[in-house]
């Protein structure tokens, strides 16, 4: 049977510095415990996150880096200790049934962590063996996998002279060894070349085909739209909004988003440009900014720069997107994904 | 408890011992070597030492060999995949409890503290000979401490790779492991200390005066020694107080 993932209200705070892999999300300072000692600061990495992954489900967690993904993805794979809340791969409960859960899923980690005094067909080896796949299988699988990955030339080379695109693709290759129901990949195409980051799309929707869930995290926008059936993005620990990427894209009002910059700050103009026909929202931004949320883009800056001009403000700068998760993340946070 | 999984890391860790064989016999025996044949031959032939001090020297040449095989087997690999490679995070999450890695770990360095000692004997012997006067009177009780010293070396290497940080490592050994084999009565019996009553006293604490004690006591039990009795007690009292601590940190470092 497939497994899905489920969390409820999951929380993690840090009291001392969070692994490097681990990220951050807001911060905030705990009182003094006593007087005279320095007070221990407080990272909320996680603040209540609630999810519900189905079984055979691509999904996705997109944020901005230190928004909490991969201590989300540590809570799921029994590495992180949650604060409080509970997390489930399957029916099992990730903190109570640890042996459990492990046996369930495969995990990519964000930094390499391949095992560097054995060769790339000794660690998949190794790995099936630790899984109690029998030997005669474990070299098949091993085989398959390194054919799959274009790694059967250096199969038996030691990994530390491995490139990081080489030393990525084996690190997905070994987590898929035991074939894994649920398959957590954190950032994996992060270092990667173009074609390789294709040929990994491939092979996560092949796997996914063969009935796997699959929990991805990424700050790519492009790789969540083509990846995921799901997806949510996370911010400061939080999930602040859940959903296919076309509903999430359909859910920006109007869908464009004309990034606009003028030479000085005008309220009044601002007001105007809100009642221009097609536009749904208007925000000023840092400095003399606005975003104009619109459901046309190209034929708004001609009026634009009529209505700037008609009252004696500069137009210094315009940005067109089209409808996308980008600006979806910008309408509910005010900052850039790439910030 | 997943036994496959197990004895899989255990032949993973095997592989990897295998491989850097070469590099290991230096590692573990060129030093005591070189200075069993400066005291046990150089000094012992010019008539600066008495000939009794070969056979004295054979048992604390075996302790310092078999403790530092294992504290470095265990501990070195243990800083290095915890906070700069990650390579253990693969086995942390293979479908056994965290805390039988960490017994894995112990179980493997204590192997090879074993292999060390058990090669240091003849290396040692060959080049110290004659008037070598090795007398093991109770083989099972020489076995019996051998394995308690060879796991006092693993337990050990697993409560210092588990509080060390990576950066400390040089102070690991100079501030460890040196004053520990310097005061650990490995080139000197515990006796040799009567004139320094309060040193005598407060290097107990150090268990490797047991290991090297109780070697002395089982293999050339003609020269004094402290109880075997005494010797037992201290051996297991430091193992299972340094595998409760390397286990507890263990987890703290496996999970954050």
């Amino acid at each position: 049977m497939v497994a899905g993932i489920r969390t409820r209200d999951l929380r993690k705070v840090y009291t001392s510095a969070p692994p490097v892999a681990a990220g951050t999300g807001g911060f905030s300072f705990g009182a003094p415990k006593a007087k005279g000692k320095q007070p221990r600061p407080e990272i909320v990495a996680l603040d209540g996150i609630s999810l519900e992954i189905l079984p055979g489900e691509i999904f996705c967690l997109l944020g901005p880096n230190g928004a909490g993904k991969s201590t989300t993805v540590g809570v799921l794979t029994t590495r992180v200790r949650p604060t409080s809340g509970q997390a489930f791969i399957g029916e099992h409960d990730v903190w109570k049934e640890q042996v459990a859960v492990k046996r369930l899923i495969g995990v990519v980690a964000q930094r390499p962590n391949l095992d560097f005094s054995l060769t790339a067909r000794e660690i998949l080896a190794f790995h099936g063996a630790y899984f109690g796949i029998p030997s005669h299988e474990r070299a098949k699988r091993a085989e398959a996998l390194l054919d799959r990955f274009k790694l059967t030339d250096r199969a038996d080379q030691m990994v530390r002279g491995f490139s990081g695109g080489m030393m990525q693709r084996l690190s997905i290759a070994r987590a898929m060894m035991h074939d894994p129901q649920v398959l957590f990949l954190d950032e994996p195409s992060a270092g990667l070349d173009p074609q390789t980051r294709l040929l990994l799309w491939e092979i996560v929707r092949e796997y996914n085909q063969s009935g796997k869930t699959i929990l991805l995290t990424t700050h790519n926008m492009e790789e969540a739209d083509a990846l995921c059936k799901r997806l949510a993005i996370i911010d400061h620990g939080r999930v602040i909004a859940l959903g296919t990427p076309q509903e999430l894209k359909a859910s920006v009002p109007g869908g464009y988003l004309l990034r606009l910059r003028f030479g000085l700050h005008s309220p009044d103009l601002l007001q105007r440009l809100q009642r221009l026909a097609g536009v749904r929202e208007v925000r000023a931004t840092d400095g003399n900014g606005a975003d104009l949320y619109a459901d046309r883009s190209g034929s708004l800056v001609a009026e634009v720069a009529n209505l700037a001009s008609a009252a004696g403000v500069e137009l210094c700068d315009v940005h067109i997107s089209e409808p996308s998760l980008e600006n979806l993340f910008l309408h509910h946070t005010g900052r850039s994904l790439r910030e | 408890m997943n036994w496959k999984a197990f004895f899989a890391m255990l032949a993973r860790d095997a592989h990897v011992a295998r491989r850097n064989f070469v590099a290991l016999l230096f590692q573990t025996f060129l030093q005591p070597l070189m200075f069993v044949f400066i005291f046990g031959r150089v000094m012992v032939g010019s008539g600066y030492m008495p000939p009794a001090y070969k056979s004295l020297l054979l048992p604390g040449i075996m302790a310092i060999c078999m403790v530092g095989t294992g504290i470095w087997a265990v501990a070195m690999p243990l800083i290095a995949e915890f906070q700069f490679t990650r390579e253990i995070e693969d086995r942390l999450l293979a479908p056994m409890e965290i805390s039988w890695l960490a017994i894995e770990k112990v179980v493997a360095g204590t192997l090879q503290a074993l292999a060390a000692g058990f090669m240091v004997i003849p290396a040692a012997w060959l080049l110290l000979r004659p008037g070598v006067d090795l007398n093991v009177p109770h083989p099972i009780l020489f076995a019996v401490v051998a394995l308690l010293v060879a796991l006092f070396s693993a337990t050990g290497g697993l409560a210092l790779g588990c509080s060390m940080q990576q950066t400390h490592i040089g102070l690991m050994f100079s501030l460890i492991v040196a004053p520990m084999i310097f005061f650990g009565c490995t080139y000197y019996p515990w006796s040799a200390l009567d004139k320094f009553p309060v040193l005598q006293k407060v290097i107990l604490v150090n268990p490797l005066v047991y290991a090297s004690e109780g070697l002395r006591a089982t293999m050339i039990p003609q020269f004094p020694h402290l109880p075997l009795v005494a010797v037992v007690i201290g051996l297991v009292f430091f193992n299972a107080l340094l595998l409760a601590v390397g286990l507890r940190n263990f987890h703290g470092k496996s999970v954050s």
